[in-house]
């Protein structure tokens, strides 16, 4: 006990008081928040905007012109179309994929815990490295995984330099990278499901799939969905493995949201489309978490009222 | 049901080696391509057996490159020197202003708390880039473009919310009671924030702190759009290493694995604070 002890008890001391601490605990986090709406607004601000850095002189506001351009932008829809098909087919296979995974090492046996630790690396290895560490892997020349093509009769696989396979090159990498994010959540939470209802299945010899599809996966939702939920958000918004890849090309192939918006911005000096495009972009993310937190907070209230 | 039979657990060893293939490969080939020269490297077919040699990570941390035509220098060392300034500087920073207010969101629900608090984890979904590029041109304006604290403030962006969630989640399992008894033994809140909740939160502060470090490590975006060759970290400098230095495979592979092989370790060291905290911040959050 330290020297303080015999002092009275709820003696106010120094400047705080009571009601003004909390404030005063969390005014630098709200001043750093402060400092992340500011940009924010003036992005808003700038997509209401004809800017171009390149000419200043013409810099005036415009409303909403950018954005109804945008429903006569062929770019702008090209753009929309591989944003979400990259999101949905990276989200959807690392869910499928990660679910297998999880369910295969749902055991405790040390060989699933040493797994599943060794399937930490992908996700702590930072995505543009990893990008590059498969631009080494599929390099013409020395790239194993080329080698492999050829081995198995396909001859001339460009991977990411082809525009019919770039999509596929860099959801790869995205796969690598965050399958084991989904996996580790699942198995989080297929370790913590009730032995019960399975043990009454079992005993009424109820076959395993049915079981899975009856039980497992009703009761897994909630983590799924927060699994996808965090996917989702991060996946539209790709930026680094594409980036660090391909640099959006071949051509426009892979132009998502945030690589053209960067490219508007530092090669065409284009603020205002810049500003608009990661608005809408803004706008999608919002939306869908949204919709997601709402169903979560239900299927969390309803996961435990039942159990 | 506990005795699976044979052809299934055979079947879950195959799967289980192709996952282990699957995710394992790509590192190990990173490693044993940085320990070849570049003869090795270009062989057809591809061989894993070869004489290691370390004149790649020689060449990088003397920062001379030997290539066919001219020796070449690069600065790699730098960019590491960078990612560990950068990184323990942004944790060092956003656990000193998250600490305290996930506490305050924890214990006290004040006027506003919920918004904020929202705010802050809504703003880790909002595209980077939104905030960054006004930022870049607001920065210029200011002076803090191309400087550390600049960086070390818009990294605030991914650490601060980390930390303010998984923190104030492990604050809010604690007993108040607990607290009460030591106040009510008359010490004062900053006594019972320091020698009972900070303790007992630890473990969940650990795993903030070390997820918080291994986010600002893997960044690429803030760098790329914020800083200037000799303030970025490795995962841009790696980038701007492949133009530079051309088809020296080898040396970019040694750059790719001292780049990653931190995080890597923290990782393997502290693996089951990441799990928590990964599982804590998505589940929690």
């Amino acid at each position: 006990m330290s020297n303080t002890a015999k002092r009275p008890p709820k003696r106010r001391r120094g400047l705080i008081s009571r009601r003004a601490l909390p404030y005063v605990l969390s005014l630098p986090a709200l001043l750093v928040c402060i400092g992340i709406l500011v940009p924010f607004f003036t992005a808003a601000f700038y997509s209401l905007q004809r800017y171009r850095m390149s000419q200043p002189w013409a810099r005036e506001m415009n409303w909403g012109q950018n954005y109804l351009n945008f429903l006569s932008d062929p770019g702008f829809w090209s753009t929309l179309n591989v944003s979400l098909t990259y999101a949905v087919l990276t989200v959807g296979l690392e869910l499928i994929f990660g679910l297998c995974i999880a369910l295969l090492l749902q055991k405790r046996t040390r060989v699933n815990n040493f797994v599943s630790i060794m399937l930490l690396m992908p996700l702590m290895t930072a995505p543009a490295l990893a990008a590059l560490m498969f631009k080494l892997m599929t390099n013409p020349g020395f790239g194993i995984l080329s080698y492999y093509m050829t081995l198995i009769g396909v001859e001339d696989f460009r991977w990411g330099a082809s525009p019919s396979t770039a999509l596929f090159t860099v959801v790869l990498v995205d796969i690598w990278v965050y399958t084991p994010f989904i996996m580790i959540l699942l198995l989080a939470g297929l370790r913590s499901l009730p032995k019960q209802p399975f043990e009454a299945a079992a005993l009424d010899g109820v076959p395993r799939v049915q079981q899975f599809f009856r039980i497992t996966l009703p009761m897994l939702t909630p983590y799924i969905l927060t699994a996808v939920l965090f996917r989702l958000l991060e996946s539209i918004q790709q930026f680094d493995i594409i980036y660090a890849m391909t640099q959006g090309g071949p051509g426009d192939t892979l132009m998502v949201f945030q690589v053209e918006a960067y490219l508007n911005f530092f090669q065409s000096t284009n603020v205002g489309r810049s500003s608009t495009l990661l608005m809408i972009l803004w706008a999608i993310t919002f939306f869908i978490s949204n919709i997601f937190i709402k169903n979560w907070l239900r299927l969390r209230e309803r996961a435990r009222g039942e159990s | 049901m506990e005795h699976s039979s044979i052809m299934e657990r055979g079947l879950r060893a195959i799967a289980l080696c192709l996952v282990v293939v699957f995710f394992m490969f790509p590192i190990l080939w990173i490693v044993l391509m940085s320990f070849q020269t570049n003869e090795t490297i270009l062989r057809v077919p591809p061989s894993f057996v070869f004489e290691p040699t370390i004149s790649n990570y020689k060449a990088i941390i003397t920062g001379k490159l030997e290539t066919s035509a001219a020796s070449l220098e690069i600065n790699f060392l730098r960019n590491l020197g960078n990612s560990i300034l950068l990184s323990v500087g942004a944790v060092a920073v956003s656990l000193l202003l998250g600490v305290p207010a996930a506490y305050a969101f924890a214990r006290h629900k004040f006027k506003g708390s919920e918004d904020i608090a929202f705010t802050l984890l809504s703003f880790k979904f909002a595209p980077p880039l939104l905030v960054l590029l006004p930022l870049a041109l607001y920065f210029q304006d200011i002076g803090l473009a191309d400087t550390y604290i600049g960086l070390i403030w818009v990294y605030q962006l991914i650490c601060l919310p980390l930390i303010l969630w998984i923190v104030r989640g492990y604050f809010e399992d604690i007993s108040p009671d607990i607290e009460y008894a030591h106040r009510i033994a008359g010490n004062s809140w900053f006594s019972t924030f320091r020698k009972i909740a900070l303790p007992l939160a630890g473990p969940g502060i650990a795993a903030a702190g070390l997820l918080a470090f291994i986010f600002a490590w893997n960044n690429f975006i803030f760098a790329l759009v914020l800083a200037s060759a000799d303030k970025q970290p490795v995962t841009v400098g790696a980038l701007a290493f492949v133009t530079a230095s051309g088809i020296q495979y080898g040396q970019i592979a040694a750059a790719v694995v001292m780049s990653i092989a931190p995080t890597l370790a923290l990782a393997l060291y502290a693996q089951r604070y990441l799990v928590e905290g990964l599982s804590l911040g998505a589940v929690k959050g």
